[in-house]
């Protein structure tokens, strides 16, 4: 109920916000939802390039937003800009309207779980706890109650007197995360915290963080090379590559609606038909394939007849049946290279357009047609599936 | 408690601890030809050479063989029985012994070392000694009235089994009384404990600028990148590539009365041409010295141990609120103190049985007890020097007794 609320509520926001990222400044008005705000936010390193390339971005209180991308994308820069151990080359870094540029880390108030844990070894997972509440100089009973509520919340109690060398990845994560909550803090910041664990652990502590983000209502920043866990725990990811944020959007619009070939591309799995732009109008667009086929498909960032561009389908969204198809829409040829049976899906490589890499998902389902290599079929999509997008 | 599991066997019935212990023992076997030559040479080099000299420290026969026929009386008359004619007599007998074999000078250095001024009693009476007539008591008395003295007969009745602590006895600046109980020798006499007091204490000071002066380059190069802290890697290692002696006389260039350091002083008006400050020939020298030569060998492990540290952690405090003073005393401080007891624990060993560097600048004050256990090797004391040794060995032992009571010999880390 209250997570439906909150979402809406920031569906607003997002449109509110949207040309936020465009080029006409966005925090120089301060709303009551901005409480982190990189306003125009620079970084260089060595003086000759920039990590960062003039970042604006405006996180809600109560958001979990997502930074994504690939390493060297400038994500952790910005994370640890936000935490204070790296400084703005250039521009502001807000929280709840205060800059906070020349404010050291450990003024901040800022929870922070990092990527390795640092949770510190010559402590027990009591001291590691109550380190942060010692100094601030709580009371001895005030910080005994605190570090009780928060090892309850991860259900790590009972594990109070160990080290952090006796805990298994997991429950060291969980402690990490009690260690950045217990002090109350009102933003917390992960660093691809979840990057050591396995791969169902890993989905469970998705869900549990979720979980605390919402039972809190803290705002998170989380950072993550993994689009899956991005998909799955955000209201909202930005996108970064080379510096700058490609895309800011709730998960469902980043996978359906990439606005750019990068986007498009790193996020899930994508199939790629280089062309030219036949027809354009009214939201619509022909696109002349390389072998002269003619394929539909939703026109992204491509803005004249005649311009080169990249078509990108998603492997669901392909379709082989007729019927299934809208009226008017155009299909291709191509041929079943291999079809890779993977339990619940199955995987057809097919020959498109000259190119065999083109990738089919379909339903394993009891009447699911079977395809068998060297069969030639005719392939479609509803042109909203397709995205004519700029080429790379 | 009584569900002992069955006795396994393999397959073809043998029991699974002998079938385990000979599929194995070829390795092993293997595996201890390999350390064997290792094995022999710490045996011959390290353990046989220690146990010579502990076993010196408590035997020494210089008085025991040459004075047979005493020892004999020695032993079948207990501690505290007058000496009568017999005695005297027996004594009268080796004495004549003595100057037969030319050995009155050996036991007379062995009595020599516990009671001072008694070689020319025995070289002196030896040398008549086939003149003397009984009744022995009287003859000898009168040919030196010492021979009726308590302490000479205590000393000699400690000497006459050639297994002793008399050695020890004066390592701890104590000596027999007349009576024979152990007592401290006069206070104008005491030097051994007050220079092991002193080794002890200058090592620890040693130690302690050492740790002051590592802990910053340690830190340094374990968090500068790759290339810089190679090269100042290098600069740290420099001196352990030159040779000791060329280091420390390029000291005594530096310290001197008229050295570099003095004439920069001078020649900059902080002192007079008569105010030279004496740097070296003293215990300023000696620190200052060791502490340059010892210097590495804090800097490694402090090295290696910090180098492991995550720098996350510093973050991690200061994200949870530390000031970065908090930060270093209650993280990092803590996280370095492995390297910093092998550091200490290393430099300050090497500190006690230090024995070139307060040779060659220490002077009069700047002396360690390891020169003196030169200087009684060099007087062919090798029992004092042994015993000396020995007091040196259990105190360091005694260090890393407790080393490992306080920090556990487990976490320490050399490199």
């Amino acid at each position: 109920m209250r997570h439906g609320f909150r979402l809406s509520q920031f569906k607003e926001n997002v449109q509110e916000n949207l040309p936020l990222h465009g080029e006409n400044g966005v925090a120089t008005e301060t709303r009551a939802n901005d409480f982190v705000v990189f306003d125009h936010v620079q970084k260089s390193y060595d003086g000759v390039s920039l990590v960062v390339k003039d970042l604006n971005l405006t996180i809600a209180k109560g958001e979990f937003l997502t930074m994504l991308g690939p390493s060297g994308s400038g994500k952790t820069t910005c994370l640890m800009m936000l935490a204070g151990f790296e400084t703005a080359t250039n521009g502001e870094i807000r929280l709840d309207g205060r800059n906070i540029n020349l404010v050291p880390p450990h003024k901040r108030g800022i929870g922070m779980v990092f990527q390795n844990y640092a949770l510190f070894p010559h402590m027990t997972v009591g001291e590691n706890l109550s380190f942060p509440l010692e100094v601030r100089g709580m009371g001895k009973d005030e910080r005994e109650a605190k570090v009780k509520r928060a090892l309850d919340m991860v259900q790590m109690y009972s594990f109070i007197n160990r080290r952090p060398a006796q805990l298994s990845g997991g429950q060291q994560q969980r402690i990490a995360l009690a260690r950045a909550l217990v002090f109350d803090p009102s933003l917390v910041l992960m660093d691809e915290p979840l990057g050591a664990l396995d791969k169902q652990l890993r989905e469970h502590m998705q869900f549990e963080i979720k979980h605390l983000h919402e039972s809190l209502g803290i705002t998170v920043v989380y950072v993550t090379h993994d689009q899956g866990e991005a998909l799955t725990m955000s209201d909202r990811v930005a996108v970064f590559n080379d510096g700058k944020i490609q895309q800011l959007a709730p998960p469902a619009d980043l996978y359906e609606r990439p606005e750019n070939s990068f986007v498009a591309q790193f996020i899930g799995e994508n199939n790629k038909l280089p062309g030219v732009i036949e027809e354009l109008s009214e939201g619509k667009a022909l696109v002349r394939l390389a072998t002269g086929e003619l394929i539909d498909a939703t026109p992204v960032n491509v803005t004249a007849k005649g311009q080169k561009t990249l078509v990108s389908i998603r492997p669901e969204r392909v379709e082989f049946k007729p019927e299934m198809m809208p009226p008017g829409a155009h299909m291709i040829g191509a041929e079943v290279i291999e079809v890779i049976y993977m339990g619940d899906i199955l995987r057809a490589r097919l020959k498109v357009a000259g190119s065999d890499d083109f990738v089919m998902k379909m339903r394993n389902t009891l009447g699911q047609t079977k395809l068998s290599p060297g069969e030639t079929i005719r392939i479609g999509w509803h042109p909203q599936d397709a995205r004519a997008l700029e080429p790379m | 408690m009584t569900d002992v599991p069955p006795l396994l066997t393999t397959a073809d019935g043998r029991p699974l601890k002998a079938a385990l212990a000979s599929a194995q023992g070829r390795a092993r076997r293997k595996a201890f030809y390999l350390v064997a030559p290792l094995l022999l040479f710490v045996v011959f080099s390290f353990i046989l050479p220690i146990g010579q000299m502990l076993h010196r420290s408590i035997y020494h026969d210089g008085f025991s063989s040459t004075a047979p026929n005493l020892s004999a009386w020695f032993a079948a008359n207990p501690s505290g029985t007058e000496p009568d004619e017999a005695a005297f007599a027996a004594l009268a007998a080796d004495l004549a012994e003595m100057k037969k074999n030319k050995t009155a000078g050996e036991a007379a250095t062995r009595i020599n070392y516990t009671v001072s001024a008694t070689r020319s009693l025995f070289t002196a009476t030896a040398r008549k000694a086939d003149k003397l007539q009984p009744p022995f008591k009287e003859a000898l008395l009168a040919e030196d009235a010492k021979w009726g003295e308590p302490v000479i007969w205590q000393a000699m009745r400690a000497a006459s089994n050639p297994y002793t602590t008399d050695f020890y006895l004066i390592a701890t600046d104590r000596a027999r009384g007349a009576d024979g109980g152990i007592e401290q020798v006069p206070e104008n006499e005491r030097i051994y404990l007050w220079l092991f007091g002193k080794t002890f204490i200058l090592s620890g000071l040693i130690t302690f600028i050492c740790l002051i002066l590592a802990f910053p380059i340690a830190h340094l190069l374990a968090t500068l990148p790759m290339a810089k802290s190679n090269l100042l890697m290098i600069l740290v290692l420099l001196p352990f590539w030159t040779s000791l002696l060329v280091r420390t006389t390029s000291w005594i260039v530096l310290l001197q009365g008229q050295g570099v350091v003095n004439n920069i002083l001078v020649s900059l008006g902080m002192i007079g041409e008569d105010g030279r400050i004496t740097m070296i020939y003293n215990q300023t020298g000696t620190i200052i010295v060791m502490t340059h030569i010892l210097l590495p060998f804090m800097v490694l492990p402090l090295y290696s141990v910090m180098r492991t540290i995550k720098p996350s952690y510093a973050r991690a405090a200061r994200s949870l609120g530390a000031t970065s003073w908090t930060t270093f005393r209650r993280i990092y401080l803590p996280q370095t103190l492995p390297g910093i007891g092998a550091g200490a624990l290393l430099v300050f060993i090497l500190a006690v049985g230090y024995y070139i560097t307060p040779a060659l600048v220490g002077g009069a004050d700047g002396q360690l007890i390891s020169n003196l256990i030169q200087f009684h090797m060099s007087k062919s004391n090798w029992s004092l020097a042994a015993a000396l040794s020995g007091m040196l060995l259990v105190g360091v032992l005694l260090l890393y007794w407790l080393y490992d009571r306080l920090v556990g010999i487990d976490k320490l880390k050399l490199g």
